[in-house]
């Protein structure tokens, strides 16, 4: 009786997202807002979330970002993943008040590439956080950031 | 006017951290520069602008279809890069943004404060009305070279007093516009400031507006662009549409022809 | 009522390169006025794009993801006139759909 409620809170309550990359991703609903994600003020508890605590760091993740931003409320990313099978690619602020930015989850018909605007708080490494066969990978690349000039 | 005050005042402007100026450089913010641009959000400002200006609107509900913006009625492609210029059913030197009023307010009955009030929108709002019409309409252009010509005697008025004025130290700060804009590599924090007596450097800036600013979220127009340049220079503020904004328009207008129209630009 | 989104879909090789702009505040309720009021949160939470009408990319975003948001990803497997559909969900529940087709490389 214990064992079963243990098992329900698992799967309706912070697993449910370590548990989403088993079940089939593209079914005819998007997927769920990572709330618990997307809500974590630690880029630990942020990371947790995807279930990427002991992901490895790789250089088959490329990040396409500037050095510097001059406003830090555009910045662009660009992510291609060059590990086989990549299900998903998650994009994280490490400085931001909510590190966690962006969640992609990528069908085998589409490259694992993407490419998206950020606001960054303040000088900050950009994190991504590739899952394959799922296994998670991550790498990032620190994106100064400043405030223009004139005006 | 001091030798001191001219002397703080070059150095305002030539003094910049020397260490910051290898990472810093154009090159360091070109990547994201290139990107943005790639992709313009003002893009959608475009379609908005069009929308406008096809509708029937304001008070005699009328599109702006009949609108002259130099070339006669209704034809657009290739008005802007003519602009200012003089139109003879007002009797002055004009550039878009004025010509726009002009037209909402003779064609389609709107009132000159409602629309000089609305004109430049604040940061992050949705945006004018008039932003979205006058890039539009410069869009209609997009590819062609600017062409300021001074055949008529108030448009060679116009372009000298643009000069003078361009040259002119005013103000608190005792600035002029060629203070900043008038020699080679020099920049306040990260902005590279145009230098706008050299031709090349000018052309490659005066096709680029309207442009989208992204810290501010909407698209903004020569006029905003003089009138921050005056709020910069704490001088007093810039009347939308004014002679001293037509004139400074078409002084730079003149000195870019040439410049490919590309608009909408991204600025950051 | 959104405006609508431009989407461009462009074939290079077999592979449509998707550049989508979107029109959103994606407000992160920690910006104020100018009466000094907090502008309430709202931004897209979910973005679905489809080839043909399968989905292919599923995006979850927070509000970090900048003003009039950019997506760009690579369809592969693509021909001239697919359909890309892209449908955005926001915060408050609204919602937005268009679409394009997979043109040839300029």
């Amino acid at each position: 009786m214990h064992e079963q409620r243990r098992r329900f809170l698992l799967i309706t309550g912070a697993g449910a997202a370590a548990l989403s990359g088993l079940l089939p991703p593209f079914n005819a609903d998007a997927a769920t807002w990572n709330k618990a994600g997307f809500e974590s003020k630690a880029l630990n508890d942020a990371i947790k979330s995807l279930g990427a605590a002991n992901a490895t760091e790789t250089r088959d993740i490329s990040i396409t970002a500037p050095d510097i931003a001059e406003n830090g409320a555009v910045v662009p990313v660009a992510i291609l993943s060059k590990i086989p099978n990549t299900q998903s690619i998650s994009i994280l602020a490490e400085k931001n008040p909510f590190p966690l930015a962006a969640t992609f989850d990528i069908a085998d018909s589409a490259e694992p590439y993407a490419s998206v605007r950020l606001k960054l708080g303040e000088t900050t490494h950009v994190r991504a956080i590739v899952k394959a066969e799922g296994k998670f990978y991550t790498a990032s690349k620190e994106v100064k950031v400043t405030v223009g000039g004139c005006g | 006017m001091s030798s001191v005050r001219r002397w703080l005042a070059a150095f305002a402007v030539a003094a910049l951290p020397c260490c910051l100026a290898a990472q810093t450089g154009p090159d360091g913010l070109a990547l994201a520069r290139k990107m943005l641009a790639e992709d313009n959000p003002g893009e959608l400002w475009i379609d908005r602008g069009k929308d406008l200006f096809f509708q029937k609107r304001g008070p005699r509900n009328e599109s702006l279809e009949r609108c002259d913006f130099g070339l006669g009625p209704g034809k657009l492609e290739g008005a802007s890069v003519r602009l200012p210029r003089y139109f003879a059913d007002t009797d002055r030197v004009q550039d878009l943004e004025s010509r726009l009023l002009t037209c909402m307010l003779e064609l389609q009955g709107f009132k000159r404060e409602d629309l000089a009030k609305t004109a430049i929108s604040p940061a992050l709002s949705n945006g004018s009305d008039i932003e979205a019409l006058a890039l539009y309409v410069t869009s209609r252009s997009n590819g062609m070279k600017m062409n300021v010509t001074l055949d008529h005697p108030r448009e060679r008025e116009m372009y000298e007093v643009g000069r003078y004025l361009f040259h002119r130290r005013a103000g608190q700060t005792d600035f002029a516009c060629v203070t900043c804009h008038g020699e080679p590599d020099k920049r306040i924090r990260l902005q590279d400031l145009v230098n706008m007596t050299d031709q090349k450097e000018i052309q490659e800036v005066v096709g680029s507006w309207p442009a989208y600013r992204g810290s501010h979220g909407v698209v903004r127009t020569m006029q905003w662009r003089l009138s921050d340049c005056f709020w910069q220079m704490r001088l007093p503020e810039l009347a939308y549409g004014s002679d001293v904004s037509i004139a400074l328009t078409t002084y730079l207008h003149r000195q870019g022809n040439g410049a490919v129209v590309h608009v909408p630009g991204f600025k950051r | 009522m959104s405006e609508p989104m431009r989407i461009r879909a462009t074939l290079q090789g077999d592979v449509a390169d998707v550049r989508i702009l979107m029109r959103h505040p994606m407000e992160t309720g920690l910006r104020k006025d100018a009466q000094g009021q907090i502008v309430p949160v709202h931004f897209i939470q979910n973005v679905t794009v489809a080839h043909n009408g399968k989905i292919v990319l599923d995006a979850q975003w927070s509000q970090a993801v900048s003003r009039d948001p950019f997506l760009g990803l690579r369809v592969k497997g693509a021909k001239v006139g697919d359909k890309i559909t892209v449908t955005w969900t926001d915060s408050k529940g609204d919602k937005r759909m268009d679409e394009a087709s997979v043109t040839g490389a300029s």
